[in-house]
């Protein structure tokens, strides 16, 4: 392959938010300046180094960094294949990779003089790590969760309300993850005075696509020294899951540049990207404009927002950030879909080959790595991210499996 | 001239303000919006503001949320908006349309597409919640082109230069959003209304609209006397929602409220 591609890392977005003709800064009115002053913070603190090292402090000491690589070697041997390393973002304080960047937000949020922090979530994993951190810094939270993904992810709630936090049902739309946001846009243009809104994924108006990336980059920069500390050299490919694109951004963009590594995004293909049911706007949808980004988008021809479907809450998204959306079209990165069915198959080989319980979010990665590893040889590696660990979803995989627990 | 154009010199004439009312087309029935536009021009209204439905509207409030929902209950596009449009135009030629609403069912269609359909039916302008002047450049010169109008919001958090930005990209008239927040929120307060007035009315000539949070004829009244349009918008769609199942008595409700704020608006 080519080493003389042109350098990716460091180029975008642009000074007006843009991957291409992706992003922007598509919000109402009142926001345009709160996002300006948003930019400035942002800019200037990640030059300060102050803030940059208490972030490292905090990375290291709360929440547990550098997280781990590990050698899935039985699991490797079943499958005949390539050797698969998995980066344990599962072990991270709070149990996902969402902390990363909610602990980066806010101390920006403290910075910027902000009392009162929002935020939205689907699974719950942003939510949790978010009010973890507000109760840390004694800020007040309010968490916005569709009504759905309260059901099913009650014990995630009940966290959130532990840590300190009012936690939002949102009843509009579908009553998930995309009505949470839309929900958290009203509260932040109302509250803008003294509110923090902390997204949870590389989505929203810019600075957020950049911002969440460039605070989840920490697991690319580990994970590209650790695999040349382990196994000598770079993996021949990177798998991440795909809702917002967060956690597969932050392992992906370090290695941008290492034209020789594949890079696959797993996308949540529900029933079936056959069907109506599934949550997959890079595979399936097309370009649009929506919570303050243009992205792909599951949307109808009239330029609706349709439900998206998947088992996993973290993936019931219909956009994507716009970031992915750049790649897919450079075609520096692929884009797949993998089923429900699929992503639970893969829960269940880990859970019981290598003692390790996956987030269903995580698992889809792990599906599609299960389809890639026999097709490449045993001395090829494959990088997954496990972003995420699975307690969350018990009640979700036993309802599956008809237990009631 | 554009029809914005003459009806708002004629309000001067008279010495006169706009009073705008906003609905969203398809609520809670497709068949009744044109009556309706009809209804609120017969009580009073100087323009009509037609939102345009969208399954995530981020900058309203529940009430114009559920507007939106009952018109997609029945699968109203923005092509069913334009058609309800030209059917209200071959029944009244004077009173300006302007459409409300998000950009990405007009990103689907193609700017060109919808600015010449847009023109086609007898819109006259176009206000896109989600689109700031920095984004607008490319759809404003597509409805440009055709002789329609953009219209733009300045908030409470508007600093002095973006006020210029938006005024020198506006056409037909700006619209200040008199309170921090979504659509029906809160009561205004007009102090800041009157101070922020004074800076737009420094860097243009445009008419200047107030709206977000007239809830009746006194607010109504007393923002005439700082604006050159009213725009009233939850308190009339609260009407809707309430009488949503007997849609046939929708039309006297709104016409009530509308002429309501038409005489107080007129004895201010
Ligand atoms: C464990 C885990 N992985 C992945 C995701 C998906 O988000 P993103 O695509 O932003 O990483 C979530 C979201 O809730 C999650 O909890």
């Amino acid at each position: 392959m080519s080493t003389t591609a042109e350098k990716i890392i460091g180029t975008l977005p642009d000074a007006r938010g843009y991957f291409g003709p992706y992003g922007g800064l598509f919000v109402p009115e009142t926001l345009m300046e709160p996002l300006q002053e948003l930019r400035e913070a942002y800019e200037r603190y990640m030059q300060d180094e102050d803030f940059l090292h208490e972030l490292d402090e905090d990375l290291a000491n709360y929440v547990g960094r550098p997280s781990p690589i590990y050698h899935a070697r039985r699991w490797s041997e079943q499958l005949g294949g390539a050797q698969i390393y998995l980066k344990r973002e599962d072990l991270n304080h709070t149990g996902a990779h969402k902390v990363n960047n909610t602990i980066g937000q806010a101390l920006l949020a403290g910075r910027m003089g902000k009392t009162r922090i929002i935020a939205e979530t689907g699974a719950g994993q942003h939510g949790v790590a978010t009010a973890t951190v507000a109760a840390r810094l004694g800020l007040e939270c309010v968490v916005y969760m569709g009504a759905v993904d309260i059901a099913r992810q009650e014990t995630n709630v009940y966290r959130m309300r532990l840590l300190g936090a009012e936690v939002r049902a949102v009843s509009s739309g579908s009553k998930t993850l995309k009505d949470a946001l839309n929900e958290a846009m009203r509260d932040w243009v109302t509250n803008v005075d003294n509110t923090f809104y902390i997204i949870g994924t590389v989505a929203g108006p810019h600075p957020y696509p950049a911002m969440v990336r460039d605070f989840q980059t920490v697991i690319g920069r580990e994970a590209r020294e650790q695999m040349q500390r382990q196994t000598g050299r770079l993996p021949d490919a990177l798998v991440a899951c795909v809702g917002g694109g967060s956690n597969a951004i932050g392992l992906f963009y370090p290695f941008l540049d290492d034209q020789d590594v594949k890079i696959y995004g797993v996308e949540a293909a529900g029933d079936g990207l056959d069907t109506d049911l599934h949550a997959a706007p890079l595979c399936a949808g097309k370009p649009g404009v929506l919570h303050g980004n243009r992205t792909y988008l599951m949307e109808d021809t009239d330029g609706q927002i349709i439900e998206t479907h998947s088992i996993s809450a973290g993936l019931d998204y219909p956009g994507v950030g716009p970031e992915h959306a750049w790649l897919k079209d450079s075609g520096r990165a692929n884009y797949v879909a993998v089923t429900d069915d699929e992503a639970l198959a893969a829960f269940h080989d880990l859970t019981r080959i290598e003692g390790i319980i996956p987030a269903l979010e995580s698992s889809h990665a792990l599906a599609y790595a299960k389809k890639l590893a026999p097709e490449m040889k045993r001395d090829q590696t494959i990088l997954i991210n496990l972003s995420g660990r699975g307690d969350k979803d018990m009640h979700t995989v036993a309802a599956r499996e008809g237990i009631e627990i | 001239m554009s029809r914005l154009e003459a009806r708002f010199s004629q309000l001067k004439a008279t010495g006169k303000k706009a009073l705008i009312p906003f609905i969203t087309a398809g609520d809670p029935i497709p068949d009744i919006t044109v009556d309706l536009m009809r209804d609120l021009v017969s009580a009073g209204a100087d323009v009509i503001e037609l939102g345009v439905p969208f399954s995530d509207p981020m900058a309203d409030g529940p009430v114009i949320q559920g507007a939106s929902e009952r018109a997609l209950d029945h699968r109203v596009s923005l092509r069913d908006v334009m058609r309800m449009v030209s059917r209200f135009r071959e029944l009244d030629n004077e009173t300006p349309v302007v459409l409300m609403g998000y950009l990405n069912p007009i990103e689907i269609m193609g700017y060109e597409t919808f600015a010449a359909q847009a023109a086609e039916a007898g819109v006259d302008g176009i206000l896109v919640v989600d689109l700031p002047p920095e984004e607008g450049a490319e759809l404003l010169e597509a409805v440009k082109g055709r002789g329609l109008d953009q219209i733009y919001l300045i908030a409470p958090t508007s600093t002095p230069e973006r006020i210029k930005t938006i005024c020198d990209a506006a056409g037909g008239f700006v619209y200040y959003v008199s309170v921090k927040g979504v659509t029906g929120a809160s009561h205004l307060d007009l102090q800041t209304v009157e101070s922020k007035l004074r800076d737009i009315r420094a860097v243009t000539n445009l008419p200047v609209g107030v709206g977000f949070g007239i809830k009746d004829a006194q607010t109504a009244a007393a923002v005439s006397r700082l604006a050159d349009a009213v725009v009233v918008g939850s308190a009339l769609v609260s009407r809707v929602e309430a009488l949503a199942e007997e849609p046939e008595k929708i039309g006297s409700a709104l016409g009530e409220v509308i002429a309501s704020m038409r005489q107080a608006m007129d004895e201010a």
